[in-house]
């Protein structure tokens, strides 16, 4: 078969519904283009880990505290089981990945250049930012590549907790003093635009959405899945006695849908291209974290190999 | 920044059982420089809720698979003998069977 029928019978398996399976042929631009993206998902959430690991000693009870350890560790996991389906395509080893990431070349979500300035800041990623994370892992799960949408089904399990844990420190924080409503409103103006962003341009500006939609890696649109997100989080936050910091926000009747204001999509770019306000802390952190860790992985590899020779030797 | 030429852990495949008498699942894989260390890595990574009852390791480099070009020729025997299923017998109407 040359290359024209192998492409012509790989995209009718994916208009079937079939999965696309690591040792299965597909045009190289579909692989590129899911190594770039499953290694860009991967590092999110590994750098994901820091803003909130940076609360963990400081959480305000035991209880909170279990929670967001459990759910920090839940994002490391993430990004293995994302990693380990995009080694699968053969094109860059875990290490290749984790040094673009620490060399400062790969990308990852914007949102997590961002500081984490309050106790209310854990509410409200968990319930705004982990909700929007929900939004576009269940529609990855869907995927046509198997291996990623495997990682999505496993991911998405978790993600329930992780959004209602967050919920329930923002529900607690509406229900408590002046103070604790001032903080919870004052972090959901923060998070409030930089979240919306999180599902990246608008589909008109969006590069490579139209063969990731024709190849099955992507079923809906940005625009799609932030307006779905749009509309499941608004009720929520009028629900709370919040407000939301969008002078133009409204609902459509005819639509059924609730309509947002302008998004400041300059900031988007500068974010994304190294200049916000954590990308560099954020990678000292990682570089840090992987050269501390360096003296165990050597010591481990080392103890394994002197094990397997003393093993040689009494066979 | 250390030296990240240093040699990576090598790859092992994690299967998990998730309850007594199921059968083990293909979950996903770890790095891990001896079987020990990836058992363990392999519980924090793919059974932190009680998802496995059981789990075996084994090095990537072990496994042998068919390639997708085999589909046809080689998994062919089992599609076209076809008396290995009940629906190839027939039984007069009048025997009673079941
Ligand atoms: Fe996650
Ligand atoms: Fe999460």
């Amino acid at each position: 078969m040359d290359d024209a029928a192998k492409l012509e019978e790989f995209e009718a398996r994916i208009a079937r519904g079939e999965k696309i399976e690591p040792k299965d042929w597909m045009p190289e631009k579909y692989r590129k283009q899911l190594v770039r993206m499953m290694s860009q998902h991967a590092h999110s959430e590994v750098v994901g880990m820091l803003p909130e690991g940076n609360w963990i000693t400081r959480a305000p009870s035991l209880r909170r505290k279990m929670a967001l350890l459990a759910k920090v560790q839940d994002e490391a996991g993430h990004g293995l089981y994302i990693y380990c389906g995009a080694e699968t395509l053969g094109l860059a080893s875990r290490q290749e990945m984790v040094n673009d990431l620490l060399a400062g070349k790969a990308k990852y979500s914007n949102i997590f250049n961002y500081p984490t300035l309050s106790w209310a800041d854990m509410g409200v990623i968990g319930w705004l930012v982990d909700g929007a994370a929900i939004v576009n892992q269940t529609a990855l799960a869907k995927c046509s590549y198997g291996p990623y949408s495997r990682a999505m089904i496993r991911i998405c399990k978790e993600e329930n907790f992780h959004k209602k844990q967050g919920f329930e420190i923002c529900v607690t924080l509406s229900r408590g003093t002046e103070k604790q409503k001032a903080m919870l409103q004052d972090a959901v103006n923060r998070w409030w635009p930089k979240t919306l962003m999180m599902f990246g341009p608008h589909d008109s500006d969006s590069p490579h959405s139209g063969t990731l939609l024709k190849w099955g890696v992507k079923q809906f649109s940005n625009d799609e899945l932030r307006q779905r997100w749009i509309d499941m989080t608004v009720p929520q936050a009028l629900q709370m006695g919040l407000t939301l910091p969008d002078p133009d926000l409204k609902y459509n009747e005819q639509t059924e849908h609730w309509e947002i204001g302008p998004i400041d999509w300059d900031e988007f770019y500068q974010v994304i291209n190294g200049n916000g306000p954590c990308n560099r802390e954020r990678l000292a952190a990682r570089n840090k974290a992987f050269d501390d860790g360096a003296w165990v992985r050597e010591a481990a590899l080392a103890f394994a190999e002197k094990r397997r020779a003393a093993q040689k030797e009494a066979a | 920044m250390s030296d990240q030429t240093q040699s990576e852990w090598p790859l092992w495949e994690v299967f998990a059982q998730p309850k007594t008498g199921a059968e083990h699942v293909h979950c996903g894989s770890v790095h891990a420089p001896d079987a020990e260390i990836a058992l363990q890595n392999a519980r924090d990574v793919y059974a932190r809720r009680g998802e496995a009852v059981s789990l075996w390791v084994a090095p990537s480099t072990a496994f042998a698979s068919t390639s997708p070009s085999d589909e046809g020729p080689f998994f062919d025997p089992g599609q076209e003998k076809i008396y290995r299923h009940p629906q190839f017998y027939k039984i007069p109407r009048e025997v009673k069977f079941r």
